[in-house]
């Protein structure tokens, strides 16, 4: 029972409010009172009081009680409810505050790359292409956030039509080849023949084989090679991304999906990323009543999958 | 010469940009509010015009809804250039008769001027 008490108090602190306006404390409260006053008032009424109008009024001023409390914990309800909505409001904000002056820099980078000033020397051009790389950078991070609020706002609306996912996986890997040849790293396509399409939104699909495509690379050791294979799979498209890079320790596994989480191994190596994208993916996956998993070895490399179902005719 | 009518408030983009599509050979006009850019479109008839949404004094979609509403300006294409990305604003200006919708923080400068020159084909 001490114990229990101690996890309410750390959970309530999580969610920073008071104990007494926290719902999960509140709820196990209001179940002992009503047992411990059913109990109670069932004892007093039979031993000491033999006037049916005290008891009802015992009854009532416990009902009383009860409701106050329940109140209460509606009221806990509500403001939970409440900072989350206004969390999500925030970052919507700010998301959007963010990417007027980002658009600005960046179309006034390209104005420079572009030669429309003046003549840059190699070195002028390179340290504005690290300018441009990093507000590119951003703006990404930027919509990560606002992809996550409209996630988690269930706001996202997809515009199903028929794909061939074995040409958006081409796409994809030529939009990533150069970035992989500069990491040295082989970037492989391997697709069955003649698949039949899915039904889905291909701006969706596209982020998700962004962010296992760039990971795989991202989380890959020189001369790695990171492999797409396509299959089908029942009434499924399923879709292997596999790499032979750092892996995800075993401990650390089960949060692999969590928002904003990064593994230890990925930290010490230092690269870029905000653990957003793969939260991201799976939600998108869901959306599409798809699967998805992974399988992971630290030090020999990650297969992260997902299944997409296949068109009807 | 073909002229551009460009409704944004944010100076930096209305510079880098007008900038741009003069050396490419356009005529730029600027409206810094929807009010302005609305008289500009009356008195100038451009060959295209591109809008922000989020404007002073009168927003995007009330710009739009007017465009299209007048005799005079109703044939005029309207390019959407703003960062919001919500599906119903893309929904409300497509469904009030805008040409297309950019976000501008996901094209280059370069991407933009490509896709105002193959509208003005």
């Amino acid at each position: 029972m001490i114990l229990s008490q101690l996890n309410f108090i750390k959970e309530c602190k999580k969610y920073s409010i008071s104990l007494w306006q926290c719902p999960t404390f509140l709820f196990v409260l209001m179940g002992f009172i009503i047992i411990l006053s059913i109990l109670l008032s069932y004892f007093i009424a039979s031993k000491y009081i033999s006037d049916p109008l005290v008891t009802a009024l015992l009854t009532l001023s416990i009902a009383f009680v009860l409701m106050i409390l329940g109140y209460s914990i509606v009221n806990g309800f509500e403001k939970l409810a409440e900072a989350n909505r206004l969390k999500t409001e925030f970052v919507n904000i700010v998301a959007h505050q963010l990417r007027t002056p980002l658009s600005a820099i960046r179309w006034s980078v390209g104005f420079l790359l572009g030669g429309k000033a003046a003549h840059l020397n190699s070195q002028q051009y390179e340290q504005i292409e690290l300018i441009q790389s990093n507000v590119k950078r951003l703006i990404r991070l930027v919509d990560d956030l606002l992809d996550v609020s409209r996630v988690e706002q269930g706001r996202i609306v997809l515009k199903k039509e028929k794909i061939d996912l074995g040409k958006l996986a081409k796409e994809m890997i030529e939009q990533y080849s150069s970035y992989a040849r500069a990491s040295d790293i082989s970037l492989k396509l391997k697709a069955e023949k003649k698949l039949p399409l899915i039904s889905a939104d291909s701006e969706k699909i596209k982020i998700v084989l962004q962010n296992l495509i760039d990971n795989a690379i991202r989380y890959s050791k020189k001369n790695g090679k990171v492999q797409i294979k396509l299959s089908k799979e029942n009434d499924y498209i399923k879709c292997e991304v596999k790499d032979n890079g750092v892996g995800i320790p075993k401990n650390e596994q089960k949060y692999i999906f969590r928002k904003f989480f990064r593994s230890s191994n990925i930290l010490r190596r230092q690269t870029r990323g905000t653990g957003l994208g793969l939260f991201i993916t799976k939600a998108f996956i869901n959306l599409h009543n798809g699967r998805i998993g992974f399988k992971s070895e630290e030090n020999k490399g990650s297969v992260f999958w997902f299944e997409l179902p296949i068109a009807p005719h | 010469m073909k002229k551009i009518l460009f409704i944004e408030d944010e100076p930096t983009l209305q510079k880098t940009l007008g900038r741009a599509l003069e050396q490419e050979g356009f005529e730029i006009l600027s409206a810094l509010d929807g009010e302005i850019g609305i008289t500009k479109a009356k008195e100038s008839k451009p060959d295209l015009i591109l809008l922000d949404l989020i404007l002073p004094k009168m927003d995007g979609f009330e710009v739009l809804k007017r465009l299209k509403e007048n005799e005079e300006t109703k044939d005029i294409p309207v390019i959407i250039l703003t960062n919001l990305e919500n599906p119903e604003d893309i929904e409300k200006v497509l469904s009030l008769g805008a040409t297309t919708y950019l976000v501008k923080a996901n094209y280059d400068l370069e991407e933009v001027i490509d896709k105002i020159k193959d509208m003005l084909k």
